[in-house]
């Protein structure tokens, strides 16, 4: 029965679909499934278009959370993933979703925070102190809580500084479930620290009266990876067009257009391809 | 509170800008709205009717049922049909995942319960009173139905008004299914979600302040049509 109406709707709406009009450039594109902190910094409007002029290849960009996009990606829902959680990326190519990783760029993390600064963390560049202050002030500090890339970071960072802040989830440690963008809006209006990556902060038009608090740390590298989603895995998938834009990206001309990419002055993203994808 | 200021203005720059990307985003709101609508008012203006007219076992549970529906969570319904949809799931050779066929499939299955559950109600009213006539005359059902939902075309827009309300309202959905990717999924409601992740706050509401003005002229637009139409059958 379900089916039978969903099927009715969907030839209804193909017929509507036709009538309107518009179809768009027929095959030259390719999906790729990527995180919300890429998006909101406005990297893909700066890349995009000199890849799709070069190519003719259109990039349609997924901006989810990295947990999603490549869950999207196993049910082949993309041609391309660009994430940022190493450990789930190589878990992803080991699988057989992926062919392969390549390293494509890095920024880093930092923890930002209101002007009052209640944890007194201001200026430290020793993440795992700084977080054991926020606990022990009981001073509020947003979490992504969403699996995202940044989300897995900031666990395994508070893990290494042997905190469990799930406890106090709802007390001074609230996760949003929300993307990037989301999560600094809540956090900028109700005072908590929050862990962001250099390139939202950079990019973000909402930031009130906070700074960046904590940086320098090494722990708080941010990898980005770039993975061709497997034509065995995934008969449909446009592996020529993906892996022509895999290229671009880890070439010269690429890489060279990721470090040209600034805001108020700023680079936001590090290239740093070795063209030898890793595993 | 700077930013309703800011947000006015943004809206008007916008809009006297003729902002190329501001018209992209709008036409395709309106074309996967009023799609949406069409294939809502085509299923759930008959379905209405049936319910109302009709007498068959399993009616009342079909009448809470679609009431029901009209709270259909729009989450939901874009996740349900982003599994119908997705590669792996059982349409996913129609390879409508990410496209605005996928936007218009999950609206319309939002906004049908609707439409046919103001439908049921319009027409329950007017089937009271006309009942005895269309007996006499020894009128058909599909008649019956038929000739309902014409006398009651009037009233019937509302309830196409309330769902297209709905559609143009409507993010969570479209969120899912059509991935608000630029130049081909991206509506008024996932731009202005867009813009407030990235913190541009007046930007987002601006949109959104042009968003609640073009549903003002979608329903006086409509409006008057009928006001016009009502004039001309009566005249």
């Amino acid at each position: 029965m379900k089916n039978r109406s969903l099927s009715l709707l969907l030839a209804t709406a193909l017929a509507g679909g036709l009538s309107i009009g518009t179809v768009k450039a027929e095959d030259r594109f390719i999906i790729v499934q990527s995180t919300t902190s890429t998006q909101n910094s406005g990297l893909y409007d700066a890349l995009l278009p000199e890849f799709t002029a070069k190519s003719g290849i259109e990039v349609r960009v997924v901006a989810v959370g990295t947990g999603q996009a490549i869950k999207n990606a196993q049910n082949c829902d993309g041609d391309v993933l660009l994430v940022h959680a190493k450990a789930s990326e190589e878990k992803f190519v080991a699988a057989g979703h992926g062919v392969s990783r390549a390293d494509v760029m890095y920024n880093d993390f930092v923890i930002v925070g209101p002007a009052s600064d209640p944890a007194g963390i201001s200026g430290s560049n020793n993440v795992a102190t700084a977080l054991a202050a926020i606990e022990k002030a009981g001073a509020a500090f947003a979490s992504r809580g969403d699996d995202s890339g940044t989300h897995k970071k900031e666990l395994a960072l508070w893990n290494a500084a042997g905190i469990d802040p799930s406890g106090d989830s709802g007390g001074w440690y609230r996760e949003t479930g929300s993307g990037m963008g989301a999560t600094l809006n809540v956090a900028v209006g109700m005072g908590a620290y929050v862990m962001t990556d250099r390139a939202t902060w950079i990019a973000f038009g909402n930031k009130g009266d906070y700074g960046i608090v904590v940086e320098g740390d090494d722990a708080m590298f941010n990898q980005y990876g770039i993975i061709q989603v497997s034509p065995k895995a995934c008969p449909k998938v446009k592996a020529d067009m993906g892996q022509t834009f895999i290229d671009w990206v880890l070439s010269k001309e690429g890489q060279a257009a990721i470090a040209d990419y600034k805001r108020d002055g700023q680079q936001l993203f590090f290239p740093n391809a070795d063209k030898q994808p890793s595993s | 509170m700077q930013d309703f200021g800011a947000a006015f203005g943004q809206a008007f720059a916008l809009i006297a800008g003729f902002d190329p990307a501001l018209m992209e985003i709008i036409s395709l709101s309106m074309r996967v709205t009023f799609s949406a609508v069409l294939i809502a008012c085509l299923i759930g203006l008959p379905l209405g009717a049936v319910l109302a007219v009709g007498r068959f076992p399993g009616r009342g549970a079909l009448v809470v049922l679609v009431s029901a529906l009209m709270g259909l969570p729009p989450v939901v319904v874009g996740l349900a049909v982003y599994l119908m949809l997705s590669a792996a799931g059982p349409l996913g050779v129609l390879q409508l995942l990410y496209t605005p066929t996928a936007m218009i499939i999950a609206q319309a299955i939002l906004v049908t319960p609707i439409i046919a559950s103001l439908t049921r109600q319009v027409v329950e009213d007017m089937h009271g009173e006309y009942d005895e006539l269309l007996r006499s005359m020894g009128t058909s059902r599909v008649s019956t139905v038929a000739t309902l939902l014409w006398d009651a075309r009037y009233s019937l827009l509302t309830a196409a008004l309330a769902g297209l309300g709905r559609a143009l309202a409507e993010v969570g959905a479209v969120m899912i299914v059509g991935g608000n990717i630029n130049h081909v999924t991206r509506v008024m409601t996932t731009a202005i979600a867009l813009e407030t992740s990235k913190g541009a706050l007046a930007l987002a509401l601006g949109l959104g302040i042009i968003l609640v003005g073009l549903s003002i002229l979608v329903n006086a637009g409509l409006m008057g049509l009928r006001k016009s139409a009502e004039r001309l059958a009566y005249a």
